[in-house]
């Protein structure tokens, strides 16, 4: 398992530019351009289950829904920062893609560091340090646990 | 107990007697605001859409301007599929390409009321604050859900009041403003915030109001609010709207705020956001001197007329620098309109501007006005993001209209003091 890290302020158009915004919407064609202008060999490298660390602001920006969908893609376990940007945020419920605001654990991290993640007891284990993040509220979880916010609409949906 | 203006309106959609902030409630907008991602997202549902329908076809606001006219064989099929879609559903609310900027459409087609609450897919949605409407920006997945079910979620923000205070200088405006409050508290100084705006208000066109507002979303802002004024109700009534139409809602005086923050007009000078974030703002005194190569006058940030006019007091009569491209980016066809019955855009023209159709693909850099390596650009829209106007080695600088104009006319970065006395 790989960490990705980088800095604050990583901004949509850094994490997917506007330029392909209009052509490419399917996973497969989000993710060649997978933070092009940002680290070019993130997209050739990166592996199911990495990490991304990063800190504050963490894809603010544009509604731009494909460096979500992107990231979710490619296997990215979660992405850890000091705080996020609030359409992120809801785009990554919406697609199932793990966040996590923990700045002492960006803080105290440093390079081949281990890092052992417990979602459900919001616990990360950092070497032999723990640090705990608080659990989302139960209305969010309810969207995230039925697999984002397509397949809970469903559900709704049906029911109704 | 007293409430601010966010914890009111959404205890009101959420049909509850009271919310405070963290608190999660549902809510039905009474709009929902796509764009050319309309073709997305209606294609992420295609099974539901055959099956259950939409919720509703008078909520639904689309607007094609992102990539127009369209740039490809792709793009033109988003914008056919995008149709078809609004003559099968009967959407009410289409604009087709050239009508204007989404954010502008439903704004001057009295779309967004005072105490209405509107989510769009796109960042800037949060614009209508400027006439007292709660409105903030979703993702594409969510504005599918939000058509076949007309609800969502939404978390009640704390609220910061920002107090404007004192009178603007000469030369200085709107877009200063709201550029340095971002440089002050940073681009995610309001993250997950609702932002109000008190204070010396009266001073500010609703114009003006929209540019303030429609950067909210640069310092992380959920919402920016303008409550409800005589020059709101003016410009309500000159699209038509009458003051039985809406119901303003406005903090009151005792509201509990998460944070306080006093910004002295006078003090401000006109400003540049400089590369590679909103916050990264300087007096433009710093950089005066720095040479540019494009420039742009326009966008849903700074493209009414009241922008147009005062780019065209600075050209009249004069012609740009021959080293600098100028694009004119009306927000919508009726400013384009109103800009050429009243000699604005003969003016822009003559002094070298290239009209652009209204619309949004040089911000963004999906269409239109591209930058190569090296150059710089100065814009009057909302975002330098590295790569923003389609080259990571090209470099974005934010300003306000006037600053751009004497700018252009002098190839570098000029103080719009220069000309603007009074």
């Amino acid at each position: 398992m790989k960490v990705w890290k980088y800095g604050d302020n990583i901004d949509t158009d850094m994490l997917f530019p506007g330029k392909y915004v209009y052509t490419c919407s399917t996973p497969e064609e989000i993710k060649p351009h997978l933070l092009e202008d940002l680290d070019p060999s993130f997209s050739k490298n990166v592996k199911e289950g990495d990490l991304i660390l990063a800190g504050k602001n963490f894809g603010c920006g544009s509604s731009r829904e494909q460096p979500v969908v992107g990231l979710k893609a490619v296997g990215i376990k979660a992405v850890i920062a000091d705080s996020f940007a609030r359409i992120f945020y809801r785009a990554s419920i919406n697609q199932g893609l793990i966040l996590i605001e923990c700045p002492k654990l960006v803080e105290a991290y440093s390079e081949d560091d281990e890092i052992k993640l417990n979602i459900d007891d919001g616990e990360i284990t950092l070497n032999e340090k723990k640090f705990f993040f608080p659990k989302l509220p139960k209305e969010i979880l309810a969207i995230r646990d039925a697999g984002g916010l397509l397949p809970y609409t469903r559900k709704k949906l049906k029911n109704r | 107990m007293d409430k601010t203006f966010v914890e009111k309106i959404l205890a009101k959609y959420g049909k509850l007697k009271c919310v405070v902030p963290g608190q999660i409630v549902t809510v039905k907008p009474d709009h929902l605001l796509t764009h050319d991602n309309t073709a997305a997202i209606i294609q992420k549902i295609k099974p539901e859409l055959d099956k259950y329908g939409i919720y509703s076809n008078t909520i639904p606001v689309i607007a094609l301007d992102h990539v127009i006219p369209a740039a490809s064989e792709k793009t033109a099929t988003n914008h056919k599929l995008i149709r078809e879609f609004v003559k099968t559903y009967k959407i009410k609310n289409f604009f087709d390409i050239g009508i204007g900027i989404c954010h502008q459409l439903v704004f001057e087609k009295g779309l967004a009321l005072p105490g209405k609450l509107l989510l769009g897919s796109d960042s800037h949605t949060c614009s209508y604050g400027a006439i007292g409407a709660f409105s903030s920006g979703i993702d594409r997945t969510e504005a599918a859900s939000l058509l076949l079910t007309g609800e969502t979620w939404l978390k009640v923000p704390n609220t910061i009041k920002i107090n404007l205070i004192g009178g603007i200088k000469p030369g200085v405006y709107a877009k200063d403003v709201i550029l340095h409050i971002i440089g002050d508290i940073s681009s995610s100084g309001a993250n997950y915030c609702s932002v109000e705006y008190h204070g010396d208000i009266n001073q500010f066109t609703v114009d003006n109001r929209f540019t303030i507002a429609n950067m909210g979303v640069e310092m992380g802002a959920k919402n920016s609010v303008f409550f409800v004024d005589e020059l709101t109700e003016q410009f309500l009534n000159s699209i038509g709207i009458s003051k039985n139409e809406y119901t303003p809602i406005k903090s009151d005086k005792d509201a509990s705020f998460f944070k306080e923050l006093n910004y002295y007009l006078d003090n401000i000078t006109p400003v540049v956001a400089c590369p590679h974030t909103v916050d990264n703002v300087k007096p433009v005194t710093d950089i005066a001197g720095l040479e540019i190569q494009q420039c742009l006058v326009g966008t849903c940030t700074n493209g009414r007329l009241s922008d147009l006019k005062i780019a065209a007091e600075i050209l009249k009569g004069k012609k740009i620098n021959s080293n600098v491209r100028l694009l004119i980016l009306p927000a919508s066809k009726d400013i384009l309109e109103k800009a050429l019955n009243t000699g604005i855009v003969n003016t822009l023209i003559k002094a070298g501007g290239t009209l652009l159709p209204p619309g949004c693909g040089p911000c963004l850099g999906a269409h239109q006005g591209a930058l190569a390596p090296g150059e710089k650009c100065l814009s009057t829209s909302n975002r330098n993001f590295k790569g923003r106007m389609g080259c990571k080695e090209a470099e974005i600088y934010l300003a306000s209209p006037a600053t751009v104009a004497i700018s252009a006319l002098k190839g570098v970065i000029a103080d719009p003091r220069e000309v603007i006395k009074k």
